[in-house]
């Protein structure tokens, strides 16, 4: 204990030799990464010593990593030193009135029907404290609490859960799991953390957006969910406006632990600024998800609809653990100008009577590369496992390119493991077709695509659903002369 | 209300419309006649502006507007109904959303508030009635699975759904059994009124006996060469095209 109080005081005494910069509005360290801006990091946070520990070994571990070269990217060289890995949320605004935030921005926003208020807190001008949702915020807290459930942010739950933290952190996803990973196990900056108590159906669908301190968790998001014995939650990640964001890397980590019965439904609709039309700019988006069915006959539920990012890489994935365990993947992944999409899942089947369902839908425009990739392992005691994958691509002119890698390991005899795939084209036919009933070409476009989309969206929650639909519309939006 | 003058199409590089003249007024029926090859089907699909086609000469005139100067969707809006010699399929895209869409599009063309849900399905219900379509076929994706004769009782249904001021059939009784081209003229035939006409575009005299045209015009080699009542559909029937070629000297 001593020894760490010494530590801890040694790493804050040295803090401004390595420049740090406090002010009022912003606390970021200097940029680059060492294992005394990890060490920073955590006292920063003052976080206890296991944390600290983990944090290094992911540190030391990410050092004698490799990026990962297998996917089907072209990912420009990322410097590491120029990134600052430590910002405090910022509660400065950057604009004084929405005048000022970019027009194109704003046309995007009026087109999903975001309200004012809201555009305002997306786009990073100034809100004034608006009373109804500060009571929404509050009541919301208040029947979570009536129920133990706990929701609030990462840094919070190591303060008050550490226990749980310490139990759960890094079970989905190893430290070392991958060169991202790993980074992301290092500097982590901020995330949600989730815990529904044991037969405790979650009586509403919880959102980061109703989360307190939600804004700028910033590039090194960590989420960890925990369902306990025959719990249920629907969990959506994100925002269906586009967040533009300054940091261009980006590497989440996400996990989800579902113990006995219970059962995780986690919805993303991802929409980070993809780069402008000739491909300059947006995010890099190298995120690690995945969820454990742990406890028997548990079920865990991913879903989702990606249209933002320059870079995604991205296989949100199950290991199914617990016997009659279920796992679902649904996902729409939308590629427009240069936009570069590497994405699927793992279905990792131990357990007997294991089943999963694997629903991708890629949807190429532009000069876009999307790429479903996909693994399904069935081990030898994963006895009469089912797996269903189908993988369907559609493209939209014939400048894109789409790609289907799926691997199939099954090593015993009692699984079935089926896998389908279909490519094909928008029709300049069924345009025309829509065009004669006097549908214009864009609304034509969109129509079909979510025609084509509509067996994931309607596993999206109904809200959540309706803004996919317009999202999926907007960002094909001049993909068809 | 249609006027068309010297108009020249091409299709892939080919002539294929050489000077077609036709006048079409409201209350009138049409029927464009012709052995296969003659230009029928792109006389069709050059009205209703599809861009596979290219005007190269000649001009249309659609209630006193340019036709051809606008795009395809704005023609519909304009009243202009293409009924498809082979509708597509469209997957995963609900006929209701599809009408609902196409419907409301044309109302705010015509600075109309959209219908709300109850009206549109409402309206659904009467038309689905008057052209006789089976309940379960708007509940499907657009031509998804429909069999011939089902794509074009739903091709009438939709013209019904959007009431154009000029309706083009192009081969609408290909491919039909007797009953549905029974049920296809009726509905055609109940949607007629003074102010709209149709332009019927067949190979074959049958739907004639069903709809009786005003006018039938042989199209032959990217022109119309011969015009007369509705009974040049019997002489044709009775001598075939060949006759035309043979008064033409070839």
């Amino acid at each position: 204990m001593e020894d760490q109080n010494k530590l801890l005081h040694e790493v804050t005494q040295r803090d401004y030799r390595f420049g740090f910069v406090t002010d009022i509005a912003t606390d970021t360290i200097v940029k680059g990464l060492s294992e005394e801006v990890v060490r920073i990091i955590s006292a920063k946070k003052e976080e206890p010593e296991f944390m600290l520990e983990f944090r290094l070994k992911a540190y030391r571990r990410w050092l004698t990593m490799k990026m990962p070269e297998w996917a089907q990217l072209k990912i420009p060289e990322i410097d590491y030193q120029e990134i600052i890995f430590y910002a405090a949320p910022k509660e400065q605004a950057k604009y004084e009135s929405l005048n000022e935030v970019d027009p194109e921005l704003l046309r995007t926003f009026e087109k999903l029907g975001i309200p004012l208020e809201e555009q305002k807190m997306l786009s990073g001008v100034a809100v004034d404290a608006v009373i109804d949702s500060v009571s929404v915020k509050t009541t919301f807290k208040e029947t979570l609490a009536e129920r133990g459930i706990i929701f609030c942010s990462f840094s919070e739950a190591v303060k008050h859960h550490p226990d749980l933290i310490q139990k759960y952190l890094g079970m989905s996803v190893p430290y070392n799991d991958n060169y991202f990973a790993a980074l992301n196990s290092a500097v982590f900056s901020d995330g949600s953390f989730v815990y529904i108590p044991k037969g405790t159906r979650c009586p509403m669908e919880l959102s980061t957006y109703f989360r307190i301190n939600a804004k700028n968790t910033g590039q090194f998001e960590r989420t960890l969910i925990i369902a306990d014995d025959d719990s249920y939650v629907s969990y959506l990640e994100g925002c269906t406006a586009p967040m533009r964001d300054e940091n261009q890397l980006h590497a989440a980590v996400v996990e989800i632990i579902a113990l006995d019965r219970a059962e995780v439904k986690y919805s993303t609709v991802q929409n980070w600024y993809p780069g402008d039309k000739n491909g300059k700019g947006g995010i890099f988006n190298f995120v690690t998800k995945r969820g454990i069915c742990k406890g028997v006959s548990s079920k865990i539920l991913w879903n989702q609809v990606e249209t933002g990012s320059a870079i995604t890489w991205k296989y949100p994935s199950c290991i199914l653990m617990g016997d009659n365990s279920v796992a679902e993947f649904n996902s729409v992944a939308l590629t427009n100008n240069f936009q570069q999409a590497d994405t699927g899942t793992k279905m990792i089947h131990i357990g007997k009577n294991t089943k999963s369902t694997i629903v991708s839908k890629g949807i190429s425009a532009g000069h876009s590369s999307n790429s479903y990739r996909g693994l399904v392992r069935v081990s030898p005691k994963a006895e009469n496992s089912r797996n269903y994958s189908q993988c369907d691509s559609l493209l939209l002119g014939d400048t894109c390119g789409a790609h289907t890698f799926p691997y199939i390991e099954v090593a015993n005899s009692s699984s079935v493991v089926e896998h389908e795939a279909t490519t094909s084209k928008i029709g300049e036919d069924q345009i025309f077709y829509c065009n004669q009933r006097g549908i214009s070409t864009e609304d034509a476009i969109g129509m079909i695509v979510n025609g084509y989309a509509r067996e994931v969206i309607n596993k999206l929650p109904m809200e959540f659903a309706v803004e996919a639909q317009k999202l999926l519309q907007i960002s094909l939006e001049g993909s068809v002369g | 209300m249609l006027v068309i003058k010297d108009l020249y199409a091409k299709v892939e590089g080919k002539d294929i419309l050489k000077g077609i003249n036709l006048t079409v007024n409201a209350g009138e029926i049409h029927a464009i006649m012709g052995p296969n090859g003659s230009g029928k089907s792109t006389l069709a699909n050059v009205l209703v502006g599809n861009t596979n086609f290219e005007v190269t000469h000649g001009s249309v005139t659609f209630n006193g507007k340019d036709l051809l100067a606008m795009s395809a969707d704005v023609r519909a809006k304009e009243g202009l109904f293409l009924s498809f010699q082979y509708p597509v399929e469209i997957p995963g895209v609900s006929m209701v959303n599809f009408l609902k869409t196409a419907v409301n599009e044309h109302r705010k063309y015509r600075d109309q508030p959209p219908l709300s849900a109850g009206d549109f399905l409402k309206l659904m219900r009467e038309k689905k009635a008057m052209v006789q379509i089976d309940s379960q076929l708007t509940n499907r994706s657009v031509n998804e699975g429909f069999s011939g004769g089902e794509k074009k009782k739903n091709e009438i249904f939709q013209m019904a759904m959007l009431e154009p001021t000029l309706a083009i059939l192009d081969e609408t009784d290909s491919g039909l059994d007797i009953d549905a081209l029974r049920i296809v003229s009726n509905g055609v035939n109940l949607l007629k009124t003074p102010n709209n006409a149709t332009i019927l575009v067949t190979h074959y005299q049958r739907l004639l006996d069903y709809i009786v045209p005003d006018f039938i015009h042989v199209l032959y080699e990217g022109r119309i060469v011969k015009s007369a009542g509705k009974e040049l559909a019997l002489e044709l029937e009775e001598k075939g095209y060949d006759w035309i070629k043979k008064e033409l000297g070839e």
